[in-house]
């Protein structure tokens, strides 16, 4: 076979350059998982304020657009690129901190009244350690149902970078690969 | 800038000098008259044009083909054999620029079984092959005469004898394709006036969002990357909300404006107005064209680049205000005409902060796919380009700031309008209704006020009307060439003076 459709080929699927033993990963899989989870029902608790204290101050959340590209563009173009090209989100914690104050302001309509939202975080595995940092790779289900019958479905990858701080973790960088081109949904009023 | 194509006949390479036996009427008649549903002298507009799946097909047949419509920006094909994947209403199209650098608009749609000849949103080919049955269209007129034409079919002699007339069957083109200044326009309707004529002096809000902020002519391109997002709205909601309304601002944005995204940082204007020069409006009207078309704002409401937070934006736009201040004076033009604007009917644009274009894409009565693209100054250093960016991102888009609570008036008010009760109350359109106002542009008035924007919707909607019931194109000329609205604003002065004179 020639080509590839990914530019991960031949780069392996985990890195453990803090060479920690396999008891020690699964301890250290078992308390990522947990933040990860906590974090996730902050957020669908709406406890806002301290879900944006598990973000890092120099925090960068990323969702790039997807495209339908040629088999010999894939690799290249079929997300956009961070920091210089179009993206649903690609933006510091400041941006974030933004947009929970105005789902506090009580007049957000995209958001009033609340949607009920869940997100299912799974498949999750180290890709890299090296600590004080993790890379953890994840799928998301994030379920949105507001008003009456409005519901959005949203899946996808998930690649965080997490850093021990203290006893526990701070999310330092974010990517979301949403499986949609076209957004379904009619607005990304929640944190996906 | 003016239509491009100098290669080939274009009206005649790919279609028969007779119309084709099989096809359907070119304009069939309506199957319901849509003049009784808007009442533009009270300002009434029946909620069945926002609801209703005939008067949406209506629509698709009547209107759509027979506009100017926004295809793409050159900038997102600058290579030969680079392509882009678009809709004009009701059909996907692509827009491609071949080897002599010419761009054209070609429905993505294979003449011989109609399979969509490409799927990718982008690319690069000097050939668009059909993975059906392997038809094949040339993009490079060094193979056929006008790029589009059908080049290759498979088993032309056991299948065709060979007697195929590739001429006549190539990818059918839009026959009016219009580069203005970057901005890609095309039309299937060969009797459509041309561009120029369509625009009239709404060409200046072009001018505004095409050139750079300095003023250079078609000094922009797009950033790479097109939101594009399914509502569950009438696409009508889209283009009125761009057209002149202002008005739903501090209520629809009250929560983004609380948060404040814009140049100034958190506490200022979103759109970085400078409160000490006066307020955000004031002097400022409505601008509404018979054609249809409708601007927030007019030519000599000139509203000063905004004060950023960081030092160095301040002075890049600063100077770029300047120089583009200098230029335009020295050619007699005003400085305003920012936006937010609709070029009928379904492109809208604003030419500041944010610059960005938006087309509503008609899927269904209640539904309509949205594309956003941001446009940037094509020599901005990074420092603006990257600053730009993060704002367009925070501020329009699905996940807008801004726009997130659009699409949550545009959504509910259509649901809310298919009740058979609801359909049987109109819309209310009279903002401003009886006093409007003369402008020195041709086939344009203005409102009496910033915010009374429904001027704009009134002849947007009456403009629809002609479309969509299907008047010919020489009687649409024919009725956009004279404003009927200025006699009766001219009346009204005059009936005003001499009443002011008795008492």
């Amino acid at each position: 076979m020639t080509g590839t459709l990914s530019a991960n080929e031949g780069q392996p699927q985990f890195v453990n350059e803090t060479g920690l033993s396999r008891a020690e990963l699964r301890d250290l899989l078992a308390d990522v998982s947990d933040f990860l989870y906590r974090e996730a029902d902050l957020l669908d608790e709406r406890r806002y304020t301290e879900w944006l204290d598990l973000l890092a101050d120099d925090y960068r959340y990323t969702v790039p657009l997807r495209m339908n590209v040629p088999f010999q563009d894939v690799v290249a173009r079929e997300e956009t690129k961070a920091l210089t090209e179009v993206c649903w989100f690609d933006e510091p914690k400041d941006t974030q901190v933004s947009r929970v104050m105005q789902l506090m302001t009580g007049v957000h309509w995209a958001e009033e009244p609340v949607s009920r939202v869940s997100h299912l975080v799974t498949n999750l595995r180290l890709k890299r350690v090296a600590l004080p940092e993790v890379e953890v790779s994840s799928r998301f289900l994030v379920y949105r149902n507001r008003v009456s019958d409005e519901t959005d479905i949203m899946v996808g990858r998930r690649t965080d970078i997490l850093r021990q701080v203290g006893e526990d973790w701070q999310v330092v960088k974010r990517t979301l690969l949403l499986d949609q081109s076209v957004l379904m949904a009619k607005n990304l009023s929640i944190f996906i | 800038m003016t239509v491009e194509h100098t290669r080939g006949d274009p009206s005649a390479a790919c279609e028969s000098p007779q119309p084709p036996r099989l096809a359907a009427p070119a304009h069939p008649l309506p199957n319901r008259e849509v003049a009784p549903l808007v009442d533009v002298a009270n300002g009434e507009v029946s909620r069945e044009i926002f609801v209703d799946e005939a008067i949406f097909r209506q629509e698709l047949t009547n209107l759509f083909p027979r506009a100017w419509l926004f295809v793409g920006h050159a900038s997102q094909v600058p290579n030969p054999g680079d392509y882009f994947s678009s809709w004009m209403g009701s059909d996907p199209v692509l827009l491609t620029r071949d080897d002599q650098g010419e761009v054209y608009v070609l429905l993505n749609s294979c003449r011989h079984r109609g399979m969509k000849v490409s799927r990718y949103d982008e690319g690069n080919t000097m050939q668009f092959t059909c993975p059906y049955h392997a038809w094949s269209y040339s993009i490079d007129g060094s193979l056929v005469d006008v790029p589009g034409d059908l080049h290759g079919v498979p088993h032309m002699k056991s299948a065709y004898q060979g007697m195929l007339d590739k001429a006549k069957w190539g990818l059918v083109r839009a026959p009016r394709v219009h580069n203005y200044k970057g901005l890609v326009f095309a039309t299937w309707d060969s009797e459509a006036p041309d561009f120029d004529e369509y625009v009239g002096e709404f060409h200046w809000w072009l001018d505004n969002l095409a050139d750079a902020f300095d003023g250079t002519e078609a000094g922009t391109e797009v950033f790479h990357g097109v939101l594009k997002w399914r509502i569950k709205a009438n696409w009508k909601f889209v283009s009125e909300n761009f057209l002149g309304d202002t008005y739903h601002g501090a209520s629809t944005h009250a929560s983004v404006e609380a948060v404040g995204i814009g140049p100034g940082g958190r506490g200022k204007r979103r759109h970085g107005e400078r409160q000490n020069q006066g307020g955000f409006s004031k002097g400022r009207m409505k601008t509404s064209f018979r054609l249809g078309h409708g601007a927030s704002d007019n030519l000599d409401y000139e509203l000063p680049y905004p004060e950023f937070a960081e030092p160095e934006l301040t002075e890049y736009f600063d100077n770029a205000w300047n120089k583009r201040s200098e230029k335009l004076r020295a050619e007699g033009r005003p400085l305003g005409g920012r936006g937010p604007a609709t070029m009928f009917p379904n492109m809208s644009f604003a030419g500041g902060f944010p610059r960005s274009i938006l087309v509503a894409h008609p899927i269904s009565a209640t539904e309509t796919e949205v594309w956003r693209w941001f446009l940037v100054d094509k020599d901005a250093p990074d420092f603006v380009r990257t600053w730009l960016r993060e704002y367009y991102m925070r501020y329009g888009g699905p996940a807008g700031m801004t726009e997130q609570d659009d699409m949550e008036n545009w959504d509910y008010a259509t649901q809310a309008s298919l009740g058979v009760v609801a359909r049987r109350h109109a819309y209310n359109y009279q903002q401003g209704l009886g006093r409007e106002q003369l402008s020195t542009l041709e086939g344009a008035v203005h409102s009496d006020h910033a915010i009374a924007g429904e001027v704009n919707a009134r002849a947007f909607y009456r403009r629809w009307v002609e479309y969509v019931d299907n008047t010919p194109q020489d009687e649409l000329r024919a009725s956009a060439a004279v404003d009927d609205r200025i006699p009766k604003i001219q009346e009204r002065q005059a009936a005003d003076a001499a009443e002011e004179a008795r008492s």
